[in-house]
């Protein structure tokens, strides 16, 4: 009908949606830091969303590292600055891809599979009975997975980040002539800290991210198998979307000066 | 009992979904160490009455006091210490499904009462010897078991921290007649170990004669009849006439709504 109602309509479903999160946000992290604390629980989060995650990121970037070190070196080559390669495949997996690849791929696996997990728990009346069971649901089933999410992506980025810098280094020894020494020196001679950490830190807020869409979306699914699968993909589109726009604003907040 | 105020006291209970005006004006009275069973058609608002007296779901209006004390919009501290009272079996089970068939029973005693793993483990055993299950079944996964099974599990975990008072969502929907009776057998056996007080729903007129002391029928989100279950053939009221001889035609029309 009216175009500007509909628009209107969607602004506010937005506006109560974003709403929606931000309670669920703050509830969740009050609950973080107010024991009960379940460390077995964490534990077992910990080896889902880091342990089992590291074949996928690591094939992610060694992968990236390797394409990265072919592209550079092609496209170097046109004004002579092949000599930039290392530096380019070192600074472009610690700042960029290393953080945003594994995120993305983390978002894929673990955020569907916390939606599904937990949407399930949620239509078959297991969160009903965690509560009946005088066990707090937030606490048993929310808590440990953003903590477990918040601290097993920056070690799953360090672990990419190597791979990557190796995944170049393989080509550029093997491929393109480089001396495994010179590469090498290169990598290390312009890397500062910062570009470690502002890269580890946006591991730490992807992993938040991913771990809070997979919850908020399975502890809100609606009814049956239909209500679970659009928890699933919603849980995946918007822990991708919102990893993208915070990796924006991450890298602003560290390097636009 | 008159001098005795009642375990659950329900007053004037509403709740809606939008226009789905579920429960209209409910008032119930479950004595102590009674047993209550609520019968009434698919989506008449049963669950949704245990729900609320849970504080799953908030009512829109009304009391509900438990042991004399005012659980509506209850501080959430205080309803958790509440929750140690109650014990529930759902009507799917609602087994946690990554946890095994012992843990499952020990979850409350593990959680709540803060007791080590070995000795909760003791008492699961003891608890789904209860219900006759054998240790075998101890270690499998809730997925493992039969519809039947799962009912034993759950009414295991409903039963293992020894509650004061046990809310039953259907226990014996969806099993086979004799199935059916064992449960219903395992429940009088339990409750009356317990000495609990109970409140169960259910459509199943051979489980509610068999385990109540007293019906309620719920019809348009209030109770339209309560009496002994010994009462039930001469009520007297068309609408429980109808319901407990199953027919299509009489004064209550079934529902479109899902239940
Ligand atoms: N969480 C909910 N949101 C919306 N409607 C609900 C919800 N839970 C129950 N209802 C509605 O309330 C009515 C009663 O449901 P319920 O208590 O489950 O019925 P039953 O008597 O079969 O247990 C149904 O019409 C159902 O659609
Ligand atoms: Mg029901």
């Amino acid at each position: 009908m009216n175009p500007l109602a509909a628009i209107g309509r969607a602004f506010l479903a937005f506006l109560a949606a974003t709403g929606r999160i931000g309670l669920f946000t703050v509830s969740a992290v009050s609950h973080c830091v107010r024991p009960p604390i379940y460390p077995r629980l964490i534990g077992r989060q910990l080896i889902e969303i880091g342990y089992y995650s590291l074949p996928v990121v690591g094939l992610t970037t060694l992968f990236s590292g390797m394409v990265l070190a072919l592209q550079s070196y092609t496209g170097f080559a046109r004004f002579s600055a092949e000599g930039a390669v290392a530096t380019v495949v070192v600074l472009s997996m610690t700042r960029e891809l290393g953080p945003v690849l594994a995120g993305l791929m983390v978002a894929g696996r673990i955020g569907a599979s916390m939606a599904a997990e937990i949407g399930t728990m949620r239509v078959t009346e297991q969160i009903d009975a965690l509560t009946t069971l005088s066990t707090n649901p937030f606490k048993y089933l929310v808590v440990p997975r953003i903590l477990a999410g918040l601290i097993s992506l920056p070690i799953l980025v360090l672990v990419g980040d190597i791979v990557g810098v190796f995944g170049g280094y393989l080509v550029g020894v093997n491929k393109l002539g480089f001396n495994a020494g010179n590469y090498l020196s290169n990598t290390w001679e312009f890397l500062e800290a910062i570009d470690v950490i502002s890269g580890l830190v946006k591991a730490a807020v992807f992993g938040f991210l991913i771990s809070l869409m997979g919850c908020y979306h399975g502890y809100n699914s609606g009814g049956g198998a239909q209500g679970v699968g659009l928890a699933t993909t919603n849980a995946v589109v918007s822990a991708s979307i919102l990893i993208l726009v915070s990796n924006y604003a991450i890298t602003e907040m560290f390097f636009a000066r | 009992m008159a001098d005795e105020s009642p375990k659950i006291r329900i007053r004037d209970l509403h709740k809606s979904f939008g226009e789905n005006h579920v429960l209209r004006g409910l008032d119930l009275d479950v004595a102590v160490s009674e047993s209550v069973v609520v019968i009434g058609g698919s989506g008449t608002g049963k669950s949704v009455l245990l729900k609320c007296i849970l504080g799953l779901m908030e009512p829109d209006q009304g009391s509900i006091e438990i042991d004399g004390t005012e659980v509506v919009a209850m501080p959430r501290a205080e309803r958790e210490q509440l929750m140690h009272k109650f014990g529930m079996l759902f009507q799917g089970g609602a087994l946690f499904d990554s946890l095994k068939v012992w843990e499952n029973v020990a979850f409350g005693l593990i959680q709540a009462e803060g007791m080590e793993r070995d000795q909760a483990r003791e008492i699961a055993f003891a608890k789904l010897a209860q219900v006759g299950l054998g240790e075998d079944v101890a270690a499998l996964l809730p997925a493992e078991l039969s519809g039947g099974m799962q009912k034993r599990v759950s009414l295991a975990r409903a039963i293992a921290t020894e509650p004061e008072i046990i809310f039953f969502d259907e226990p014996t929907t969806g099993l086979d007649p004799i199935m059916a009776d064992v449960i219903n057998d395992l429940i009088v056996k339990c409750v009356r170990e317990l000495g609990a007080t109970t409140l169960s729903i259910t459509h199943d007129m051979a489980s509610t004669r068999k385990i109540s002391d007293r019906v309620a029928m719920l019809y348009e989100g209030r109770i339209i009849w309560a009496g002994e279950t010994d009462g039930i053939d001469t009520s007297g009221n068309d609408h429980v006439d109808q319901f407990i001889h199953g027919r299509a035609d009489g004064p209550i029309k079934m529902a479109v709504r899902r239940s």
